[in-house]
């Protein structure tokens, strides 16, 4: 252990591996307007990832061997956490056909996801589901059934009856990790289910770990901390009490995620999964989009919340009030993503986190592109104030209370 | 009481004493209306942007009219309706509202939650006339109104509420009108056009669910049919318009299984055959004409209380 590592934890503050994140966007190639690898990947260390998994839905879609080489080299140039590149499922993430996903994983993919959307032909599921055995890889698959989700924009339950939105029911996410489920049993094959957001869909996860099924899950901080009365203005952490102070605007667009933010008793199901071992992992879904895609109707604005930088602190609220003990907590954004992607935690990644920092988030403080956060004008408690890397303070050091600065180097 | 609001872009949080301080203001503006010359100086000076993205006619010439007898200055803007299908973005038309600098916007749109957009970005009161499914707080306070001249105190009245209120931003604003002042609401309409989590779950307190029509309506106090669109049989919601019609139609059978008397209302406009049998809109019950007449009267109420300049009894 080094003298470093030691000094930090004097001070008290916690020193765990570097997070490992399953599950982010960083928009490049195709909308460099939202993010680009460098910007995404230096947000990932300000929040504690050393490793972030990159989602092919970019234009062009990460399909082809060429593409991943590429997504590698300019990660490696971003310096910032390092970036792994999920590769497609099928070409073009058209959902018609595979992408190559031998040759795809010979160029370094570490698994195939068609994020963004499912793969709606269970047929063509079931192939990639196969196919992908070859590679030792998994397939991370978005649940969703498209036609019961609709036209939806937001969980459909008691706020969405009183906001007047068009709802997207649980059903949409059960039914189709039902399928994925099913079809995992059939093939032996791995499958990893992306943000899971529903009581439902960690009860059937649950069921089909306990029959030995090789399936694994993440979710993501916003659906563990935020209910779907954050689209009706709210602020109040799912732990904490609603109050006036906490209310906001409702409409919100940077509120307005896919899959959407869900009740309570769908959040107080995930925590239970995350202490119980269900889920496997806490994945970011970053999703940083540029304010010309969010500063409209709410109806009209794109999915997704930018979410590397808050992902720390909005975890470490739960684990305040024990809804899960900081160990499961710390074992999901660490151990459990490494054993989804089969590879090993690296001794010399670490960070050190000040659980006690508090900070108003705001749009200047985020290095990311994306500032379509709900917690933007909020105080969160919980800060990463050191990044090791092979030796190499990527993130704070000797001017630990300058860590902005260095991340922006 | 004093008023407070600065925008009215849904009545779901307003108190009892709110609202009845808008329809007593109403019941000023029904008298200026009964005026040989129907107007008042009140918001002399000011400026009132009629900002309707969704097509409207009855509810913009009112909103108009209501300006007008005040008064105010009234312009005009005609919009695209979404920023996807058409060039202008809502945020460049809120620029270009806030550049005008009118003192009342009043916006119709078909997104739930547009005029919050705008009330959070510009200097003028927004007066929502209808966003998406969400809120339509004019036609909640003159249904409110209209009904209150009909029946006295809602106290403990029921009125039934049928058709589409999934879709409906009346039907939501109706509800959190009528509530607040001692009424009960029974909603009626097939399952698929009624809000899952208020069928299946939760209603909002002093509302309740009855699918069979006929039974929704013993006894009942007042009956608001609801439009339907079309479009409800084509995306799988309803077999079709006809059975629609036999099965939660208002026929004259039915509006007499309601206390004698008990007024029928729409907020137009309406499909006769379908949500309501040309006998009954017509006949002696119905009130369909008067809720246009005192939506006027409302709308000038709320005009008056968010961007008066001179009180209203100063003559003109």
């Amino acid at each position: 252990m080094s003298a470093d590592r030691r000094a930090l934890e004097a001070k008290g503050y916690l020193v765990v591996p570097g997070f490992i994140d399953l599950h982010a966007h960083l928009r490049e190639p195709g909308f460099e307007d939202s993010e680009t690898i460098a910007s995404g990947a230096k947000a990932a260390l300000r929040g504690g990832f050393t490793t972030v998994c990159a989602m092919p839905n970019t234009e062009p879609a990460i399909d082809s061997p060429g593409l991943v080489a590429e997504l590698l080299a300019r990660g490696r140039s971003a310096g910032g956490a390092r970036v792994l590149p999920i590769a497609a499922i099928t070409r073009g993430r058209k959902g018609r056909e595979l992408a190559d996903l031998v040759e795809l994983a010979a160029a370094g993919a570490v698994a195939f996801s068609d994020d963004g959307s499912p793969v709606e032909d269970a047929r063509l599921f079931r192939s990639a589901l196969e196919y992908a055995r070859v590679t030792g890889l998994p397939v991370m698959e978005h649940p969703q059934d498209l036609a019961l989700s609709a036209k939806g924009v937001m969980h459909e339950g008691a706020v969405s009856a009183r906001l007047g939105l068009p709802g997207m029911p649980a059903a949409a996410e059960e039914t189709a990790v039902a399928r994925d489920i099913t079809l995992a049993k059939m093939t032996g094959a791995r499958l990893h289910l992306t943000h899971l957001s529903t009581a439902r869909s960690i009860e059937l996860v649950r069921r089909a770990k306990a029959d030995g099924a090789p399936i694994t899950c993440d979710v993501t901080p916003h659906h563990l901390a935020m209910t779907d009365d954050w689209v009706a203005g709210s602020r109040a952490f799912a732990w904490e009490v609603p109050d006036e102070a906490l209310q906001g605007v409702p409409y919100d667009s940077s509120t307005k995620v896919n899959p959407p933010l869900r009740s309570y008793a769908d959040v107080r199901a995930l925590w239970v999964g995350l202490e119980d071992g269900t889920v496997d992992a806490i994945a970011t879904d970053h999703a940083p989009h540029a304010s010309v895609k969010k500063d409209v109707e709410f109806d009209q604005a794109a999915f997704g919340i930018s979410g590397l930088e808050t992902a720390l602190a909005l975890v470490l609220g739960g684990v305040r009030v024990r809804w899960a003990p900081l160990g499961a907590v710390i074992d999901a954004l660490t151990v459990g993503p490494a054993r989804v992607l089969g590879i090993e935690l690296r001794e010399d990644e670490w960070i050190a986190i000040d659980r006690d920092a508090e900070w108003l988030v705001t749009a200047a403080e985020l290095v990311s592109k994306g500032k379509n956060t709900p917690v933007l004008g909020r105080t969160v408690m919980g800060r990463v104030v050191h990044v090791s890397v092979a030796g190499e303070t990527k993130l704070g050091g000797k001017r630990e209370g300058n860590a902005e600065a260095v991340a922006r180097r | 009481m004093k008023w407070t609001r600065r925008h009215v872009l849904d009545t779901y949080d307003w108190s009892r004493d709110e609202i009845e301080t808008v329809l007593d203001q109403t019941r000023a503006m029904v008298e200026i209306l009964g005026r040989p010359i129907k107007r008042a100086p009140p918001l002399r000076g000011r400026t009132v942007i009629l900002f309707f993205a969704e097509a409207s006619t009855r509810t913009r010439v009112s909103f108009e009219l209501a300006a007008k007898a005040l008064s105010a200055d009234v312009t005009n803007i005609t919009a695209s309706g979404s920023s996807v299908e058409k060039g202008e973005s809502l945020y460049d038309t809120v620029r270009t509202l806030q550049a005008l600098g009118g003192d009342v916007v009043v916006m119709r749109h078909a997104s739930s939650g547009a005029p919050y957009f705008v009330a959070e970005r510009t200097d003028a009161a927004v007066i929502n006339a209808g966003d998406g499914w969400h809120a339509h707080p004019t036609q909640g306070l003159l249904d409110a109104y209209t009904l209150r001249d009909a029946l006295g105190d809602l106290e403990s009245k029921r009125v039934v509420i049928v058709g589409d209120v999934l879709h409906s931003r009346v039907a939501r604003s109706d509800i959190n009108t009528l509530i607040p002042l001692g009424a009960r609401v029974t909603l009626s309409g097939p399952p698929t056009l009624i809000p899952i989590a208020w069928r299946c779950g939760v209603l909002p307190p002093g509302v309740t669910y009855e699918s069979d029509l006929d039974r929704a309506l013993d006894g009942a106090d007042a009956v608001i049919a609801l439009r339907l669109q079309r479009e409800r049989q084509e995306s799988g919601l309803l077999p079709s318009l006809r059975e629609y019609s036999r099965v939660w139609g208002l026929t004259a059978d039915r509006v007499a299984r309601m206390r004698s008397g008990a007024p029928v209302m729409h907020p137009g406009p309406m499909n006769e055959g379908v949500e309501i049998d040309a006998a009954v809109a017509h006949g002696a019950s119905s009130l369909i004409e008067k809720q246009v007449t005192n939506g006027v009267a409302v709308r000038m109420a709320l005009l008056y209380l968010l961007a008066a300049t001179a009180p209203l009894e100063e003559r003109a």
